[in-house]
């Protein structure tokens, strides 16, 4: 079998999708959890503020989830328009 | 010719024994170490209770080192079955080999957390000991399920006859279904190894936490099981779809893509969402009346952990079906 240049291309940028979502869902992934974990832990210690703990604990995940959408745009890039 | 494919398939079964015990020993050391350094801890602040928290020592490795089973019962037979001789079974060898190894390293390594906790909580609390005990058998015990799906995985690759399929693309949905959930059961184990942990030292504080403690632990674990089960979906998928030959390298790619996007991608929130439940859990005990607050700010934060293996199966899926 012969394969010729746009194949590869097609192929590796394919293979470039899987790894990008793949390593870039880790990151965002470990942190989120560490800011929940460290919202629970301050709801522990002051219960009344709960409410603007769990709010500023979404925001804090919503800027770590920012590389996780990054990886997912490059490799939906990589499927689609590459 | 057939007896250089012979030699393909022997050296493909013994490179793939050799990773996975390889890979598997490494978190049942870990976590085994982990449960030995808590142990002595323990036996140095309450040497009288060193009996009780040697029994609960030994319990707690023995169920760290049943990861490590699974991968030498993988390498054994690797090494002592005949297998056919043709060159897409060389790769299910390689790929069974590749996912019981990383599949057994999560576990080992989550399952040291509740056993040294528990060591620790015994010194503390002698009167706990029993439920202790009880409760981290059970965490523990949630822990090995990623490395039995990734064992249901590689024997599916073992014995399962694939010689009638065409090599490519088949033989790269074969190893990227290795990967995906061998990959992801790293962080599953890891992650439902710290939830427990952190209920274990919440009985050691709080003894009549027990039953909520518990409760919470397994919610937590469910949690930080979902990439885990993510990854056996897309492995499924890729084991029992039968791809037409073909010319290009391209369906190949796309498969392998998506078992390294799945599998990569789901460590991360495995590790993370048991990082939540852990601290959650923590608090349960200091503080009883807000264990329903606690539990419900862990999910809020353990869903969000989830979005980015939710997006992993997404490309994997679209890499699967839609390429």
């Amino acid at each position: 079998m012969d394969i010729s240049g746009a194949d590869i291309i097609r192929a590796v940028s394919l293979l470039g999708a899987g790894v990008a979502m793949g390593f870039g869902a880790i990151g965002p992934g470990i942190g989120e959890g560490y800011a929940a974990g460290r919202a629970c832990e301050a709801i522990g210690r002051n219960p009344r503020e709960a409410g603007l703990l769990t709010r500023t604990m979404l925001v804090g995940q919503a800027v770590s989830e920012s590389t996780g959408i990054y990886a997912l745009v490059v490799a939906l890039l990589l499927i689609f328009v590459v | 010719m057939a007896l250089e494919v012979q030699i393909l398939v022997k050296g493909a079964a013994y490179l793939g024994a050799g990773v996975a015990i390889g890979l598997g020993a490494i978190g049942a050391g870990v976590g085994e170490g982990y449960t030995a350094g808590f142990a002595n801890r323990a036996i140095s602040m309450k040497p009288e209770k060193a009996g009780d928290v040697l029994k609960n020592m030994l319990i707690g490795q023995a169920l760290a080192e049943s990861a490590a089973i699974f991968a030498l019962v993988i390498a054994m037979l690797l090494v002592l079955m005949e297998f056919q001789a043709n060159a897409i079974t060389a790769v299910a060898l390689a790929a069974a080999g590749i996912c019981m190894g990383f599949g057994a390293l999560g576990p080992g390594i989550g399952a040291g957390f509740p056993a040294g906790r528990a060591c620790e909580g015994i010194s503390r609390q002698p009167a706990t000991s029993s439920s202790l005990s009880n409760t981290m058998l059970v965490g523990s015990a949630v822990c090995q399920t990623s490395a039995i799906y990734s064992m249901v995985v590689a024997l599916m690759l073992m014995f399962f006859d694939y010689s009638t399929r065409a090599f490519n693309p088949n033989a790269a949905a074969l190893f990227a279904a290795g990967l995906s959930t061998g990959l992801a059961a790293i962080g599953s184990g890891i992650g439902e190894g710290l939830t427990a942990g952190g209920a274990m030292q919440t009985i050691a504080r709080q003894p009549t936490s027990v039953g909520r403690a518990t409760a919470s632990m397994l919610i937590g674990q469910a949690v930080a099981e979902t990439p885990a089960i993510f990854g056996l979906l897309i492995s499924m998928i890729l084991l029992f779809r039968v791809y037409p030959g073909a010319e290009s390298v391209i369906t190949a790619a796309a498969l392998l893509g998506a078992g390294l996007s799945m599998g990569l991608g789901g460590i991360g929130p495995g590790i993370g969402s048991g990082a939540a439940g852990e601290y959650a859990l923590n608090w349960l005990g200091r503080n009883e009346e807000i264990g329903g607050l606690l539990t419900r700010t862990m999910l809020v934060g353990q869903a969000v952990s989830q979005s980015t293996s939710i997006y992993a199966m997404v490309i994997a899926l679209v890499l699967i079906f839609v390429v």
